[in-house]
């Protein structure tokens, strides 16, 4: 038994410890909750449009043509999907008030899923509340801890959060590298090869986008699909920027390398940019799609999408099935603005002749981000007071895996006339001239 | 049987510590079934917690205990259900039974397979079976009444047919409008409308690139007024104003205290953030345990962190209050560095206990250890405080308390996307960090207009009283709702004011028998199971709106009444004694034992 004093040195220790405890708590200063952002920060004073955002557009009380928006076939501005969106509104309000399981499925969700279905001549297609959220959700949907992802360094950044969230392997390629994609899925083999029952239940994706965000570049689809079924890969695609671009009738990469849209195990796109309304959707075979009915995360647990909005995309495919016209004329928008940036001293263009998003970049990085970002945006500045809205390609620097260096992103619609685009290209010329030399 | 005298008072400081050794032995909330059934054994059914001290206000909330056969059978069902599973997987197997399912491509069969099969057993042999409950179509405003579209299986719910007819003005219990603004006439559908013919549906940019509208900077700066703080920031997704926001403000070398019951959203933006996450226990509050309205007579003198650290074990706060000290003085796992900051995240009302969280006693323990408060208002925001200003309100505190203040714009305000507020600073650093100021396209025009115009008839801007008799009305019918279950003997689970209403079911048969009389009956009811809540707590969900009338709820609640009676629904083994009818006193224990 205990003494008296060993007894008390016990409770003296205790006492000390507890001592110390409330010490080490009345000590600690935790960091700030965010840093203080510089009042000069690039980002941080936003340009302000007055009124709709469509082809002619007040940015900062100037009257601009825009060329910023990922209006492509100009259906922001359309009368008739403005009356569809407005029938809608009038029929159902405005919100949902629930997620698609709980009363939050209306009629006309299943009318859009139907018909995105149909046009993209899939089994089955999903939508999503936020364009942002589709892929994001859909990925972390089949991919999990343990299986691995075979991703295009240039990835957007969707891409990348949705793959964070799925916990998988991560294996970059080289932007568009096929043998760099190759050498990964080689080695994948090999490693296969060691432990087989691992491989068994191992999935491997390849995950890339139609047109590049980043780059403006497109995916070399028919060796991606060749790759696949060497390596027994299943193929995700991206294609918020070819949906509705690319393609005879605007189905995107798939019907542009003329390939069976049933070799690609999910195709994601948003409806934000050719579509001009919001959400995102998935499509593929009812296998694969139906999945993320109970999986996605961003289907489950959010509201759906406003019927307005639904009903605004319906209506912008029924103009897209009507004028199959339209890409056509977009692609030779594209190309005649892509041939007469060319040539700008200082200014490189990036991108494919055929994408209508692409971007400008310095051709002599001055060494430092931030003063690149400086001489861009004076660009910008300059030709906003000449009334052509452009925009940097804006990216958190921190957060990106592979950050592409910084561009003035060049948005090209239908709306945009021969003579348009031809002022906005000299007058790009003109003022990159005048700042950068 | 009758609690100790010392357990159900909370009038006197005395008796404090006599009431939390009751606690400690019979009230935990226990979440794991066995013990749940074994405690709902060992006698003590109703509790209804109160605290003093902190609160200006009663606090009562209750989670009764899940009966103990109810328990076992629960579990029979499910393993009755897992046999028959089996059973028919296997049949499926040798082609004895049809499959219904979609199957891989021949081309592909070689891959590795897409899905794990438990996954799927799930899915094909518990959910299928009353796969009609959920993604009802509708076909009208989501108001206090609804048209469904009929639809039939011939396939036992694999595939839907819609036969075309309408089933006109069912009574909607599902849907979040808390105030009654989904609606397809008046000021706020008038102002969208208008919006939408001038700006149309779209936005085609992100804010940080040419989709920052001047509406946009409107709405932002009136949802700072409203939630009465500095300033604002709207995105155009609730669930993404959690999961692409919470990165933004904490990372590696952080620390988020999450309660066990947070949204899927904090749960994957906390994720994504790469900081370590620790679970605290959910509201069980234990501390204080009466029957009846009391709070009364709180004492007043208790200190509040003494207040939080009394009870020893199972309360939330006090998990809270371990993890905020345990993190502090032992710093990060391995390295020791102390921990950059720490975050803790909330909800003010969850969406499936119905439960309030208990702000002052976290705002307390916030202040005290030094930590930052992340509050997600999704279902509180319109709904709770009486000028639906949300949960801060309703407990009557400072905004300025709650580092971010998180909310959504789909249920109370009848648009859809979300909001954060705080300090100017906080939303400079999102408006140039968050990854939806960057990467996602903002919010509709339309859908802004409606929320700008139904928060300024919340606030009363439009000159009418409208918004604050929605809000009243609200926690009016959210009171009687409640109150008549109890009254009937279900067993009800949340908080007295929330509009959230959780009933038991228990039972995996129950789920689709519920729904469907329900629906028979022409009401819209929720119900959800495992895996949104735990596995034996499969419940009903109501939620309640200001646009629901006297009429209505009667008629819900009779047929509530008539479909719980058939299905045995009445587990309370307690019936509440209607609580204003007479004066408290301590005699009021009596009558409300069995």
């Amino acid at each position: 038994m205990a003494t008296a004093t060993e007894q008390w040195v016990l409770v003296e220790m205790v006492q000390a410890l507890y001592e110390e405890k409330e010490e080490l708590i009345e000590e600690w200063q935790p960091e700030p909750l965010v840093p203080p952002v510089p009042k000069d920060h690039p980002a941080l004073n936003y340009n302000i449009v007055s009124g709709p955002p469509s082809h002619k557009t007040v940015v900062n009380g100037k009257e601009c043509i825009n060329f910023a928006s990922f209006n492509f076939l100009g259906l922001l501005d359309n009368p008739r999907v403005k009356a569809a969106a407005l029938a809608s509104l009038k029929k159902y309000g405005v919100g949902t008030c629930g997620p698609r399981g709980f009363y939050g499925t209306f009629d006309v969700h299943l009318d859009l899923e139907d018909r995105l279905a149909k046009f993209m001549k899939t089994e089955e297609a999903i939508i999503y509340s936020y364009g942002f959220a589709t892929i994001a959700s859909a990925i972390p949907a089949y991919s999990k801890r343990g299986d691995i992802v075979f991703v295009d360094r240039a990835a957007c950044f969707a891409i990348q959060k949705g793959l964070q969230a799925s916990r998988s392997d991560i294996k970059l390629f080289k932007h568009n590298d096929m043998a760099d994609l190759e050498r990964l899925l080689k080695e994948q083999e090999i490693e296969d090869q060691k432990n087989p029952r691992k491989a068994r239940v191992t999935r491997r994706f390849i995950v890339v986008e139609g047109l590049y965000m980043n780059t403006g570049t497109i995916c070399p689809l028919p060796e991606l699909v060749k790759l696949k079924y060497k390596y027994k890969a299943r193929i995700f695609l991206e294609e918020s920027l070819s949906f509705g671009v690319l393609g005879e009738h605007g189905r995107g990469v798939t019907e542009h390398y003329g390939i069976n849209i049933d070799d690609i195990d999910l195709i994601s796109a948003n409806m934000e940019n050719a579509l001009a309304s919001i959400g995102g959707f998935c499509c593929g075979r009812s296998f694969v799609i139906d999945h993320q009915r109970l999986s996605g995360q961003g289907y489950c647990f959010s509201a759906s999408l406003p019927p307005l909005l639904a009903a605004a995309a319906i209506e912008a495919l029924n103009i897209m099935e009507e004028n199959p016209g339209i890409f056509a004329v977009l692609k030779e928008k594209c190309g005649q603005i892509h041939k007469a940036l060319q040539g700008i001293s200082g200014l490189k263009v990036v991108g494919e002749s055929l994408s209508p998003a692409f971007h400008l970049q310095l051709e002599e990085s001055t060494g430092s981000r931030e003063q690149d970002v400086r001489l861009l945006q004076e660009i910008v500045d300059q030709c906003m007071n000449r009334s052509i809205a452009l925009t940097q390609a804006r990216y958190l620097e921190k957060e990106e895996k592979c950050l592409p260096p910084p561009s003035i992103r060049v948005v090209v619609t239908v709306e945009q006339t021969e003579e348009e685009l031809e002022r906005a290209a000299s007058t790009i010329k003109e003022v990159a001239q005048a700042v950068l030399l | 049987m009758r609690p100790e005298p010392g357990g159900c008072c909370c009038r006197r400081t005395v008796r404090a510590n006599g009431c939390v050794a009751n606690g400690e032995v019979r009230n935990g909330y226990v979440r794991s079934s066995a013990a749940a059934a074994a405690a709902a054994a060992a006698g003590q059914i109703h509790h209804v917690t109160q605290n003093g001290g902190l609160y200006k206000r009663p606090f009562n909330e209750a989670f009764e205990e899940t009966p103990m056969l109810v328990a076992v059978l629960t579990y029979v069902g499910y393993g009755v259900l897992t046999l028959f599973g089996y059973l028919r997987d296997f049949l499926r197997y040798w082609r004895i039974e049809k499959c219904h399912h979609a199957t891989e491509r021949e081309e592909q069969k070689d891959f590795v397979s897409l899905y794990q099969d438990f996954e799927n057993f799930y899915t094909r042999n518990l959910y299928m079976r009353i796969r009609d409950n959920w993604n009802r179509p509708i076909c009208s405003v989501p108001g206090a009444r609804v048209d469904i579209m009929e639809r039939q299986s011939h396939d036992y719910n694999w595939s839907f047919k819609y036969t075309g007819n309408i089933i006109k003005g069912v009574i909607n219990m599902g849907s979040y409008n808390y105030l009654g603004f989904a609606r397809n006439t008046g000021s706020c559908q008038e102002a969208a409308a208008k919006v939408l013919e001038e700006y149309g549906a779209g936005v085609c940019s992100t804010r940080q690139e040419i989709g920052n509208l001047d509406k946009h900077e409107e709405l932002e700066e009136l949802v700072a007024r409203f939630l009465g703080v500095e300033a604002a920031m709207a995105y155009g997704m609730g669930f993404a104003t959690n999961s692409m926001n919470i990165p933004a403000l904490v990372g590696k070398g952080c620390l988020i205290l999450s309660d066990e019951l947070n949204h899927a959203s904090l749960v994957l933006g906390a994720r994504l953030s790469g900081a370590t996450i620790r679970i605290f226990k959910h509201n069980i509050g234990t501390e204080f345990h009466c029957v009846g309205q009391t709070g009364l007579e709180l004492p007043t003198s208790v200190d509040p962190p003494a207040l939080a650290s009394q009870s020893a074990g199972i309360t939330d706060m006090q998990s809270l209050e371990k993890l905020l000290k345990d993190a502090i003085v032992y710093g990060q796992p391995r390295t020791r560095r102390p921990w950059k900051k720490i975050l803790i995240l909330v909800e003010g009302i969850y969406s499936m206990e119905g439960s309030i969280v208990r702000l002052p006693e976290v705002i307390a323990l916030k202040k005290k250890y030094k930590a930052y408060l992340y509050l997600d208002e999704a279902h509180s925001i319109g709904a709770l405080g009486p000028t639906g200003r949300g949960v801060v309100e309703y407990f009557g505190l400072d905004p300025e308390d709650v580092d971010v203040m998180m909310g959504t714009f789909t249920k109370s305000f009848g648009a859809s996307g979300g909001y954060i507020g705080g300090k100017k600073e906080l939303i400079d650093y999102l408006r140039t960090h968050s990854h939806s100021a960057v990467y996602a396209t903002s919010l509709s025009p339309p859908v802004v207009e409606q929320i700008i115009t139904s928060m300024k008839c919340i606030m009363g801007q439009d000159g009418t009283s409208l918004g604050k008799e929605c809000v009243q009305q609200l926690a009016e019918n959210t009171r009687y709702f409640r109150r008549r279950l109890k009254e009937m003997g279900f067993i009800i689970y949340g908080n007295e004011d929330s509009p959230v209403v959780p009933l038991m079911l228990y039972m995996p048969a129950k789920i689709g028998a519920f729904g469907r009389e329900m629906l028979k009956r022409n009401i819209g009811v929720v119900v959800v199971g495992f895996p949104a809540t735990p596995i034996i707590e499969s419940r009903a969900r109501f939620c309640l709106s200001a646009a629901h009338t006297k009429e209505i709820l009667d008629t819900a609640l009779k047929e509530i009444d008539e479909v719980g009676d058939l299905l045995q629904l009445k587990y309370s083994r307690h019936r509440l004694v209607p609580l204003l009818d007479r004066p408290f006193d301590e005699t009021t224990y009596e009558e409300t034992e069995d």
